[in-house]
C-alpha cells in the first residue's frame, strides 16, 4: 500500500448461501477524495460497506487501511474497535437512538474519546465534568458546521427525516473520522436537501480532510461532490474513474438501460422509425 | 413556563437545572430526614420498603430501562444479596462490609447471568433468566447448610462495631442513605459516556456498534450493575424481614419488579421510585377497599393479582411511559396553561429500521 492509499481492498467476495453478493471486488481509496460506488439495486454496495464496518466478514480476500499506527488489515479487527480507528458510518435507513435527544446522539459519537473510568463516572469527579465539558465543545462544533442548533435538544422520535439524515452525519463527524462512509446520504431528501448535503460533502473533504467513501443513486450528486466513481453490477466491478468516465461506460449503460437489441426488441414496429 | 437562559456547558451537565428543583428536591430532602418524627412508625416501616424497593428498582431500571434487556429473574439478585448478607451477619461480620460482599456476589452472578444476553435478545433473554430465577430458588432451598432450606433463615440486626441498628429509625436512615447513594450514582452515571453508552445498545445496537461501543463489555456492565443493586436492596431486605425463605424470591417476586419498573416508567429514574411506592402502597389501599366490596369480591383469593393485572393492561394500553409519563404530561399541563394540546406528546411513528443487519 502506497502513502496517499487510505484504503485498500483486494479481492473482496461474499457469498450467503448460493448468493455471490460481492464477487472478488478491488479497488483503493486515495487520502482526500471523495470516492462512490455506484449500481443497480442489488448490485452489492452496501455490503462492501458492511465488510468495511465489520458487519460481515468476506468469504474471501481482505481489506487493508492506513491507520493511525501504520497499515494494519482490517478485516481481521473486532468490530466495535473499527470506529476508534477512524472510520465512522452511516446508514441507508437512519440507525439513529431514538429515544434520546439530538444532543445526547452526538455525544455518543464522542464514545471512542472517552478518558473516564467507571467509578470516576459514578462519583462524578472533576475529571468526568471536564471530559463532559470538552465532549460537548466538539459537539458544538459540528452542531455549528452542520446548522443543528434548532434541533439540539429535540428528541430523535420527533424530527423530520430529513433532519434526522443532518444528525446522522453530525454524529458520524463526532467521532473525528479519517474516513466517513456515506450510505446513500440523499435518499429521502427533497431536491433542496440534497443540495445541502452536496455542499457539506464537499465541506467535508476540504475543510475537514475527511476521506469519503460514499454509495448513492442520485448522479447528480455523485457527478458533483465524486473524484472517482466504482460502478457495480450483480456483485462485480464494472470500471473505475472519473464520474464522466463511467458514466459513459459502455458496461454501466448496459447494467442501467439494457442494451440496444434489448429495447429494440420491446419497440413495437410502426414506432421504430418516428422513436429514432 | 420557564426559560432557561443557557450560558455554560455546566448548566447541562449540573444535577439541578433550575431554582425549581434546588426547591423541590431540598423539600423531598428535609421530609426524608423529618420523617421518623413526622410520620407514624407503621407508615415509616413502609417508607423504608419504598426505599429498598427503590434501590432494587434502579438496579432494574438500569436493565430493563437503559440498556433495553430484560430481566425475569431479578428475583433471584435480590435472594443472593439477602441470604449473603444474613450468613455474613449472622456470622459476626461488621454490617458495611457484609453489604458489599452481598453487592459484590449479585454482581458476580449478574455477570455470569449477562452471559446469554450477548447471544439471545427480548423474550429469549426473558426466559434465559426466568430459568435462572427459578435455579436460584431451588438452590437456596436446598442448599441447607448454608441457607437454612425451606425452614429459613433468621437475620440478626445490622451491627457495626458494637452498635446496634435496632430501632425502626436507625434502620430508616441506612435505607436512607443508601438509597440516595445508589440513585447518585445512577445518574452520574446516565449523565457520563457509559450511561449513553447503554442508550445507545437500547435504542440501536448495529449503531452502537459502529460508534466504537463494545457491546459484550457493556451488556455485561449492565447485568453486573443491575445484580449489585438488587443485591444491596436485598441485603436491606433481609434485615427488615429478618427471616429469609426461598418463596420470597419466586417468580412472583421478580414479577413484582418487572411490574414496579413498567408502571413506574421504562427509561426514567423517577420511575423506580413511583413504582416502588406503587408496589408498596397498593396491597394497602387494596387491604382498605376490600371492606367496602362485597364478600364475594373483596375476600376472593387473588384479588391483589388480578388489580395488579388490571392496572399493568391499563398503563402499558394508555400510558406507556408509566407513572413518570404521566407526571411530565401533567406538569406540562399546568407549565402551558392554558395552551396544552392533547397530542402534544405524540410521538410520529418511528421509520423503518433496517433489519438486514440483524
Amino acid at each position: 500500500m502506497t502513502d496517499d492509499i487510505l484504503l485498500s481492498a483486494r479481492n473482496l467476495s461474499v457469498r450467503f448461501g448460493g448468493v455471490l453478493a460481492v464477487n472478488n471486488v478491488s479497488f483503493d481509496v486515495k487520502k482526500g477524495e471523495v470516492f462512490t460506488l455506484i449500481g443497480p439495486n442489488g448490485a452489492g454496495k452496501t455490503t462492501v460497506f458492511n465488510l468495511i464496518s465489520r458487519i460481515y466478514t468476506p468469504t474471501t480476500g481482505h481489506i487493508d487501511y492506513a491507520g493511525p499506527h501504520g497499515t494494519l488489515r482490517l478485516t481481521e479487527q473486532p468490530p466495535h474497535r473499527i470506529a476508534g480507528l477512524g472510520i465512522a458510518r452511516t446508514f441507508q435507513n437512519i440507525e439513529l437512538f431514538e429515544h434520546a435527544t439530538v444532543l445526547q446522539n452526538l455525544l455518543i459519537g464522542r464514545h471512542t474519546h472517552r478518558r473516564t473510568g467507571l467509578w470516576s463516572e459514578i462519583f462524578f469527579t472533576g475529571k468526568t465534568r471536564a471530559a463532559e465539558i470538552e465532549a460537548r465543545a466538539k459537539v458544538e462544533q459540528v452542531i455549528d458546521f452542520l446548522n443543528l442548533q434548532h434541533h439540539r435538544e429535540s428528541m430523535i422520535a420527533g424530527l423530520p427525516y430529513g433532519v434526522r439524515k443532518v444528525v446522522e452525519l453530525a454524529r458520524a463527524l463526532c467521532t473525528e473520522p479519517k474516513l466517513l462512509l456515506l450510505d446513500e446520504p440523499s435518499s429521502g431528501l427533497n431536491v433542496e436537501e440534497t443540495e445541502d448535503m452536496a455542499f457539506w460533502i464537499t465541506d467535508i473533504k476540504n475543510e475537514l480532510g475527511i476521506t469519503v467513501l460514499m454509495v448513492e443513486h442520485d448522479m447528480t450528486l455523485v457527478s458533483k461532490v465524486s473524484d472517482r466513481v466504482l460502478a457495480m453490477s450483480m456483485g462485480e466491478e464494472l470500471a473505475t474513474g472519473t464520474p464522466a468516465e463511467v458514466q459513459n461506460h459502455p458496461g454501466v449503460i448496459e447494467a442501467y438501460l439494457g442494451t440496444v437489441d434489448d429495447v429494440s426488441s420491446l419497440r413495437r414496429e410502426n414506432h421504430v422509425g418516428a422513436s429514432t | 413556563m420557564r426559560f432557561i437562559f443557557k450560558t455554560d456547558y455546566n448548566q447541562d451537565i449540573q444535577l439541578a437545572k433550575h431554582g425549581g428543583h434546588v426547591f423541590w428536591y431540598s423539600l423531598l430532602g428535609l421530609f426524608l430526614l423529618a420523617a421518623p418524627w413526622v410520620i407514624e412508625e407503621y407508615w415509616l416501616a413502609q417508607l423504608t420498603f419504598v426505599l429498598i424497593y427503590a434501590v432494587v428498582g434502579l438496579g432494574l431500571m438500569l436493565l430493563a430501562g437503559f440498556t433495553g434487556l430484560f430481566s425475569l429473574g431479578h428475583a433471584a439478585f435480590l435472594g443472593v444479596g439477602a441470604y449473603t448478607q444474613a450468613v455474613m451477619v449472622n456470622a459476626g461480620l461488621p454490617f458495611p462490609l457484609a453489604l458489599a460482599c452481598a453487592g459484590l456476589l449479585s454482581a458476580a452472578v449478574g455477570m455470569v447471568v449477562g452471559l446469554p444476553a450477548l447471544r439471545v435478545k427480548g423474550i429469549y433473554l426473558g426466559m434465559a433468566t426466568l430459568a435462572f430465577g427459578f435455579i436460584v430458588e431451588e438452590a437456596l432451598a436446598r442448599w441447607e447448610s448454608v441457607t437454612g432450606g425451606n425452614s429459613g433463615l433468621s437475620v440478626n440486626p445490622p451491627a457495626l462495631f458494637g452498635w446496634e441498628l435496632e430501632s425502626t429509625n436507625e434502620f430508616y436512615f441506612l435505607c436512607l442513605v443508601v438509597a440516595v447513594g445508589a440513585t447518585l450514582a445512577i445518574v452520574n452515571l446516565m449523565r457520563s459516556s457509559t450511561g449513553r453508552a447503554f442508550v445507545a445498545i437500547r435504542d440501536s445496537e448495529i449503531s452502537a456498534q459502529s460508534m466504537g461501543i463494545h457491546l459484550a463489555r457493556y451488556k455485561t456492565l449492565s447485568f453486573a450493575l443491575s445484580a449489585a443493586l438488587a443485591g444491596i436492596g436485598g441485603a436491606l431486605y433481609a434485615h427488615k424481614i429478618q427471616f429469609l425463605s426461598p418463596e420470597q424470591f419466586s417468580i412472583i417476586q421478580s414479577i413484582d419488579l418487572l411490574l414496579m419498573v413498567v408502571i413506574g416508567g421504562l427509561g426514567s429514574i423517577h420511575g423506580a421510585f413511583l413504582g416502588a411506592i406503587f408496589l408498596i402502597v397498593m396491597p394497602q389501599l387494596i387491604a382498605l377497599g376490600k371492606d367496602h366490596l362485597p364478600d364475594a369480591i373483596g375476600q376472593a383469593a387473588g384479588l391483589q393479582g388480578t388489580v395488579y393485572g388490571l392496572v399493568l393492561i391499563a398503563f402499558v394500553l394508555f400510558e406507556p411511559m408509566g407513572l413518570y409519563g404521566r407526571w411530565l404530561k401533567v406538569r406540562a399541563y399546568f407549565q402551558l396553561f392554558p395552551f396544552y394540546r392533547r397530542g402534544l406528546f405524540k410521538r410520529q411513528k418511528t421509520f423503518q429500521k433496517s433489519d438486514r443487519l440483524k
